[in-house]
């Protein structure tokens, strides 16, 4: 009993929005794709979002404000009917070769060689251990994923009572969660100052605790409160029997790794170009793999941008080496796309994704490259921990394509 | 095949007292009943809490010991060095996962290099020869990624990681093959000798015996004191401890211990079975024996330590955090005491060493019954017993064609960070001795246990333990 070897022109490695984008848009131009998920079922994290206001972004898949699960079904019907192989319940387990990966599935054990593969693996949110809060270790503890399937997929008990950690659009999907699974919701509980729209984005119920760390957990068997320390010093145990760490994003960078992909340091996800190259010949990446997390939408759309750059690959472009990075000053945490191509590519919609780990107001964004002032640009709006923002990418014909790193600080 | 295993709210069987009872299943406690079910005797193996190696056994440092650095002359130098011997040599007859990994005990300064040669010389009075000098240029080329500074090591070819959980899973397993009787959510709380019989009282009902054998760990003082003793008092000492991811894992090639100084053993990196890279223990006298959190405080000295140590390892992501208790007794040794008059023996203050001792420590305790007045006969052979295989470096499912040929389930990864199959889920769930908890599957098959903490797979886990699947 061996592996089975084959060989695709373009593998794709997860069927969530981003690899489903990636295999409909590849498929429609008659490349044989296939398309391998580890799950049961295709579609990723929507499967599990049983909120609204999936499909409306710009260039989404199909118009309107649907749920993520009629959004996985619809972006799995997409690839589908353009001719893409999905199969499901197919684990990738590591690389044979540049690009050649070993899957295991109920099936047996393969090796398949593609001429391009476009590792689409997601993210997902660090738990309460990666974030090192101290403590007990009781039942009743969630990340929002965990929380969803349990909720919407297995219709399982939650508890009563729940304290949610963090502020950002996850976190009041997260609320919104357990109030359908009949669990109130004590507090939003977050490190960053309140912000002024905060009253009107709210609905009412639980209040947010702002500029609040989670000190620690307590409970033997079951979860009995969560310590917070507000930024006053004072503590307070807030009395719960479930507690959601939300957000705090870290790409599924495994296979990545592994196949010996470089990595940004902001992101943690792979270095890449506006083509979502990646340092390694014939290795795209694409959605939230690349940038913790950016909305569904976001990540179909990276996928379905691949395509083309796949298509020259395929026709023998040539493949990138010694692309200038892109580099952030703090309190950025990181800017997606990272590498600048040699060719004048440009990204999505012509404009950067960047993070802050504090809030700005109308903060000045300054590109310097060898001290060279690239651009400046001023936003209207305050940047927020756990939303996007973005940065035009209407510089980039001057910067140095064999120049340093470009550094992106804020003033 | 029926084993007995009762639980909470099932009656404790009535009728004839047990020849000999086992208090505690951590892994001595499971190692003595499994050395028990060799003979013709009735045991009892009872436990307070609902799973085996559910205390300090659940949470240590993995490491099967050589005994290089014991007291020479102890009883527990004998009982480790034996007990690495039989255990190493079951770990191979019944698959329980170890790696020969070797450790490194590293000098950061002139003082810790001066004291490596009396630790040499130790471990030669403690019957190890293999221990040698390493300079620090060899030092260097062994561990690329060693923080700088490191002036030279002392070798320990031997010293092994080891699954904590298979190895006491394995020996009640074929203890209750053999047919020991195991009650779990059994508490003992009272004791009533008369001349030939111990009633227990339990949290489930009287328990009767003639002989009785006191594996409590950090509770067998107050079982001591039930018999009117005040022999020993049990302080639990705390370990707390962070798992690192398994990107990690080729940072490290060797168990990384400190030279030890008079406040203990200090904080090690070494590598898991499980392919992560831990970093622990602290030590923190207590009086609580249910202080298993971890704390700001000790996270934090942990992640100084492991910075000097490993600098690298301090970037990579934490897959899990945990606090185990050991059972210190502020005595230099293990308290194993037999009280033939009482029919009695007192198993207590197995320390960190417990693991590696525990088949040794089943081995000197057995014998001990002679003279407290059991002839046990002579010893048949246990039924073989094969565990899965959750090492990393063991033949696992999800890599094995021929397996996944005759059964799809092994083929089924339902835990994509630790790889574990619907196939190895399945027979945990009908084992001999089934979980009925999350972290009961996560000690039987690793799942559960990875980087992600249950973000992908946790709800579908809990479905499969509850049976309420939809």
């Amino acid at each position: 009993m061996t592996r089975r070897e084959r060989t695709v022109d373009v593998l794709v490695v997860g069927a969530g929005p981003a690899g489903l984008g990636a295999a409909a848009a590849l498929a429609a131009s008659g490349t044989r794709v296939e398309v391998l998920e580890r799950e049961q079922s295709a579609g990723g994290i929507p499967r599990h979002c049983h909120h609204g206001g999936f499909g409306s972004r710009r260039g989404g898949s199909g118009s309107g404000d649907v749920s993520g699960p009629d959004y996985a079904l619809r972006c799995t019907a997409a690839a589908e009917r353009a001719g893409a192989t999905l199969r499901t319940g197919i684990t990738v387990t590591g690389w044979a070769g540049p690009r050649t990966l070993d899957a295991t599935g109920p099936g047996g054990l393969e090796r398949i060689t593609a001429r391009a593969v476009v590792l689409a693996t997601g993210a997902r949110e660090r738990p309460r251990s990666a974030r090192l809060v101290p403590g007990t270790r009781p039942t009743g503890v969630y990340t929002t994923g965990e929380l969803q399937q349990a909720v919407h997929l297995h219709h399982q008990h939650i508890g009563t009572r729940a304290v949610v950690v963090g502020d950002e659009p996850v976190s009041h999907a997260a609320a919104d969660t357990l109030r359908i699974a009949g669990v109130e919701v004590a507090a939003l509980v977050t490190g960053h100052p309140a912000t002024a729209l905060a009253a009107l984005r709210r609905r009412p119920g639980a209040p947010v605790l702002s500029r609040t760390t989670v000190t620690g957990l307590t409970g033997r068997a079951r979860l009995t409160g969560v310590t917070v320390r507000h930024h006053d010093g004072r503590t307070t145990t807030l009395r719960c029997d479930t507690v959601v760490f939300t957000g705090d994003w870290i790409p599924d960078h495994e296979l990545a790794r592994r196949g010996a992909v470089d990595l940004d340091p902001g992101t943690r996800g792979p270095a890449h170009d506006a083509s979502y190259r990646t340092g390694e010949q014939g290795v795209f990446a694409v959605g939230n793999l690349l940038h913790g997390v950016e909305s569904a939408g976001t990540a179909a759309a990276e996928g379905r941008a691949v395509a083309a750059p796949v298509l020259r690959h395929l026709a023998g472009g040539p493949w990138p080496v010694g692309q200038v990075t892109l580099a952030v000053a703090a309190p950025l945490t990181w800017i997606a796309p990272n590498l600048i191509g040699p060719d004048g590519d440009r990204p999505l919609n012509n404009r950067f994704v960047l993070r802050t780990e504090r809030r700005l107001t109308a903060p000045m964004l300054v590109v310097r490259q060898n001290g060279r002032l690239l651009h400046r640009q001023r936003m209207l709006l305050p940047a927020r921990p756990g939303h996007p923002f973005h940065l035009s990418a209407d510089w980039l014909d001057r910067a140095d394509p064999r120049g340093d790193t470009v550094r992106i600080s804020v003033r | 095949m029926t084993y007995t295993v009762t639980r909470a709210g099932q009656p404790l069987p009535a009728g004839l007292p047990y020849d000999v009872t086992v208090i505690g299943a951590g892994v001595v406690g499971a190692a003595i009943a499994r050395e028990l079910a060799r003979y013709r005797v009735r045991t009892a193996l009872v436990e307070a809490s609902d799973d085996i190696g559910n205390g300090t056994s659940k949470a240590n440092t993995a490491i099967l010991h050589t005994g290089f650095d014991a007291v020479p002359g102890s009883l527990e130098a004998r009982l480790v060095r034996e007990g690495q011997r039989r255990l190493t040599a079951y770990a191979v007859e019944t698959g329980i996962p170890v790696e020969r990994v070797g450790a490194l005990l590293v000098a950061w300064d002139e003082e810790q290099l001066a004291a490596l040669p009396a630790l040499l010389a130790k471990a030669e009075a403690n019957g190890y020869h293999a221990a040698r000098l390493l300079d620090a240029a060899r030092l260097a080329e062994l561990e690329p990624h060693l923080g700088p500074g490191a002036l030279g090591a002392l070798e320990i070819p031997d010293e092994s990681v080891i699954c904590p959980w298979t190895t006491p899973l394995a020996f009640a397993t074929q203890a209750l093959l053999a047919g020991v009787h195991l009650h779990l959510d059994c508490r003992v709380t009272g004791i009533e000798s008369s001349q030939d019989i111990h009633t227990l009282t339990t949290t489930r009902g009287p328990l009767r015996t003639r002989q009785l054998i006191n594996a409590a760990g950090l509770h067998a003082d107050a079982i001591d004191r039930l018999l009117g003793h005040d022999a020993f008092t049990v302080t639990p000492r705390r370990g707390q401890l962070i798992v690192y991811d398994k990107l990690a894992r080729d940072l490290v090639h060797h168990i990384l211990l400190p030279v030890p100084t008079a406040a203990g053993k200090g904080v090690l990196v070494a590598p898991t079975v499980f392919g992560n890279v831990l970093l622990g223990p602290t030590a923190e006298d207590l009086d609580d024996k249910a202080a298993t959190e971890s704390t700001e405080d000790g996270l934090a000295l942990l992640r100084e330590k492991g910075r000097r140590i490993l600098p690298r390892l301090i970037d990579e992501e934490i897959t899990a955090v945990y606090a185990g208790l050991r059972a210190a007794t502020g005595h230099e040794d293990y308290r194993i005491k037999e009280y033939p008059d009482r029919r009695y023996i007192a198993v207590g203050g197995i320390r960190s060493t417990g693991l590696t001792a525990s088949m040794a420590i089943a081995g000197h305790v057995t014998a001990l019954l002679d003279r407290t007045g059991l002839d046990l006969g002579a010893p048949a052979e246990l039924p073989p017993l094969t565990m899965p295989g959750l090492g990393e470096v063991s033949d696992r499912p999800y890599l094995n064609a021929g397996l996944i040929a005759r059964d799809p389930a092994y083929g089924t990864v339902v835990c994509h960070c630790e790889r574990v199959t619907a196939g190895e889920i399945r027979d945990a769930l009908d084992s001999v001795l089934p979980p009925r908890s999350a972290e009961g599957l996560a000690r039987r098959t690793r799942a559960g246990n990875g980087r992600c903490q249950g973000f992908h797979c946790g709800a579908g886990l809990r479905a499969l333990i509850e049976g309420t699947r939809t």
